[in-house]
């Protein structure tokens, strides 16, 4: 019997994201869609960052979870269009980022605090940090370094 | 296949390839390790760029060639880069400088791309043009910063711009290939980018206190592969040696 793909949803919702584990790739809003294609379960990934080494590792953690599940014919699509937004990431994510020590993205363009102590005093150190997809920031008063997830 | 958009392809992919390794070469030498990760960071974006465009021409091409087979396989003359982003870096103000004057082109000729009437160009210009942005803001604060810094930041800098500048016309030539892509709608035509890049780039320039050069002399040949300056094939050796040594060779 084929599972329903809230089903599929929901264990795509188990994979962690390789680079920052708290947050599935559901939340990072990288899985775009899970169809059934007649006996093949087609799942349409996009990028995070054109060069993200991540990728890869990424689509062979989706595709390790489905076959431990028991599906076998399963079809990884990359979808390029519409590009990756961090409009995209869930609630849930952005709140399991902050939790982590991860400015969550925001429109203003930089952290609304610091992850750690909650002041609104901090500074960009770099626009780019440990992976392609945060920048470097530090607090002023607490005077710890965090990373922020960019807005794109 | 389309000769034509082929070789479009590859002056996108080639740009992206060449100033991608360029940039990359700074990795674990940068001044400080914040400009370290962010050189490196830049370079990723650039080759991930590299990897849509030439793959999409190793597509086109229909002759079983891979991304890699067209980046690590060709010699200095297949090579279709603008002259400018095979120059060696020099020190950290030119390779500010160079990638300014570029991103401020790409941001333009991305954004253009993204409006192409072939919806594979489009959507790979649509991803990048996101990169590019931010690339962009990044090395105008840096030029900024620099050019209006200490009176030895603001010398190499000016030196920098003067050095590069007769490489900047390259990027607005246009050939027969660009006439065809323009007339499919496929590509902008690269003179139209020019009056929005140059009203960026003296923005900032005056914002950074640097004097723009007068002479408007271009250096070309690299993007219909002509000439390129003797720098590249040295590029090259480093780059494709592991595949040049180890053919096939596989991570």
């Amino acid at each position: 019997m084929k599972p329903d793909t809230d089903t599929i949803w929901a264990w795509l919702d188990e994979v962690p994201d390789p680079e920052i584990p708290v947050i599935s790739v559901v939340d990072l809003g990288i899985i775009r869609d899970v169809v059934w294609d007649g006996d093949v379960l087609e799942v349409a990934i996009t990028p995070t960052y054109s060069g993200c080494p991540a990728t890869s590792i990424i689509n062979l953690d989706v595709e390790t979870a489905l076959r431990a599940r028991g599906l076998e014919n399963i079809r990884l699509k990359r979808q390029l269009s519409p590009p990756w937004t961090t409009d995209w990431l869930s609630a849930k994510g952005a709140a399991r980022l902050e939790a982590y020590g991860i400015a969550p993205p925001s429109p203003a363009g930089g952290p609304k605090h610091c992850p750690r102590c909650q002041s609104a005093a901090v500074e960009k150190v770099s626009q780019f940090g440990s992976t392609p997809c945060k920048a470097h920031w530090r607090c002023l008063s607490c005077l710890e370094p965090f990373d922020y997830f960019k807005c794109i | 296949m389309s000769a034509a958009l082929f070789e479009m392809l590859l002056r996108l992919g080639d740009n992206t390839l060449v100033l991608g390794h360029r940039v990359s070469e700074w990795c674990g030498k940068a001044p400080v390790l914040e400009e370290d990760i962010a050189l490196a960071n830049t370079a990723l974006d650039l080759i991930g760029q590299t990897q849509m465009w030439l793959g999409y021409a190793a597509e086109v091409e229909g002759k079983g060639r891979s991304a890699d087979d067209l980046a690590m396989r060709r010699d200095v003359w297949d090579f279709r880069n603008i002259l400018m982003l095979e120059r060696p870096n020099l020190d950290f103000g030119h390779t500010m400088m160079r990638q300014f004057l570029f991103d401020a082109f790409h941001r333009a000729q991305l954004a253009a791309l993204a409006q192409s009437s072939n919806p594979r160009v489009a959507e790979i210009a649509a991803k990048a043009v996101k990169e590019a942005t931010y690339h962009l803001d990044r090395s105008a604060e840096t030029v900024v910063a620099l050019g209006d810094g200490t009176e030895v930041s603001h010398a190499k800098m000016q030196t920098a711009l003067d050095l590069l500048w007769p490489y900047v016309g390259e990027m607005f030539e246009s050939d027969d290939v660009d006439a065809q892509m323009a007339a499919e709608g496929i590509a902008p035509d690269p003179d139209g980018l020019r009056a929005a890049w140059e009203a960026t780039v003296r923005d900032t320039l005056s914002e950074a206190t640097l004097t723009v050069p007068q002479d408007n002399f271009a250096h070309k040949g690299g993007r219909t592969g002509a000439r390129h300056t003797e720098h590249l094939g040295h590029m090259l050796t480093q780059m494709q040696w592991l595949q040049r040594a180890y053919p096939d060779a596989t991570w």
